[in-house]
């Protein structure tokens, strides 16, 4: 736990920092180098010059975790790959999200099958889920925007404090 | 003298920053460390093995040998796009550079280090 994190109830220093490291936060998400199945493709066009997702300060797709802090799980997850999914994300270094791309990552998808795994939010806590079979570049950029939205919202007020 | 103050400067300029950088990150950052996320990054995959493992020095060989006749098309290929100009020269030439190399190959063949032991 850093420093400051957790720490304070919410007053006038604390939601001013937190509107300094939401925008950092928000406007630098470098997602993970990971594609699962076709849905990975509409990922990569959404990542390069035509749709051009760097405009969101989402483009630098990291090749490792340890520099990632989004993890856009794009297509079908198999009972096989799901440990892997997990042990990625466990990987990512605070404060990190996922975007389920796709039908398939979100509720199976056109595979009910033994080895299917039926939804993406059974392995990592998903924030956004795009729906789509595939989604177009256009509806995982608004995804995105819909995750930053979800960032803009974050405190590092104390837990306690931050229900009242 | 007075034109080395710049270079003070950026020294610096280049110790304090990250320090600074790094300083500030650190105080302020959340820290969760747990040990798969201290584990190595094997694609996903758990580690099995360290990877200050033992090879076989035969692969050694083998790079030797690709150096060699990688060089070698690295020397073909000018040749071959001067090959108008240099003409029947540059032919006998290239063949007698080619000669040497066969035997060299030859030789590496009869010596058995092609051979996968």
């Amino acid at each position: 736990m850093g420093l400051i994190e957790d720490r304070f109830h919410p007053n006038i220093l604390v939601t001013s920092a937190d509107k300094v490291f939401n925008w950092a936060r928000r406007s630098a998400l470098w997602p993970m180098t990971f594609g699962l199945a076709c849905c990975a493709i509409e990922m990569m066009a959404a990542g390069a010059s035509r749709f051009d997702m760097d405009r969101f300060g989402a483009g630098i797709f990291r090749a490792t975790p340890r520099q990632a802090d989004l993890l856009i799980v794009s297509g079908s997850v198999t009972e096989k790959m799901a440990p892997i999914i997990r042990r990625l994300y466990d990987q990512i270094p605070d404060p990190k999200w996922v975007i389920s791309m796709g039908i398939c990552s979100t509720a199976g998808g056109p595979f009910p099958t033994y080895s299917h795994v039926q939804g993406v939010d059974r392995v990592v806590p998903v924030d956004v889920y795009v729906p789509g079979c595939p989604p177009r570049p256009e509806a995982l950029l608004y995804g995105l925007l819909v995750l930053q939205d979800k960032i803009d919202r974050m405190t590092i007020a104390k837990r306690t404090a931050r229900a009242q | 003298m007075a034109e080395y103050v710049p270079i003070l400067v950026f020294l610096f300029v280049a110790i304090v920053l990250p320090l600074v950088l790094i300083g500030v990150a650190a105080l302020i950052r959340p820290h969760r460390p747990d040990p798969v996320k201290l584990s190595p990054y094997e694609c996903g995959i758990e580690p099995v093995t360290d990877a200050r493992g033992r090879q076989s020095v035969h692969y050694y060989i083998i790079a030797v040998l690709f150096v060699i006749f990688d060089v070698e098309t690295v020397f073909l290929f000018p040749w071959a796009v001067r090959y108008k100009v240099l003409g029947l020269f540059g032919l006998v030439e290239m063949g007698i550079f080619l000669l040497i190399l066969v035997a060299a190959y030859v030789y590496c063949w009869k010596k058995g280090a092609l051979q996968w032991v």
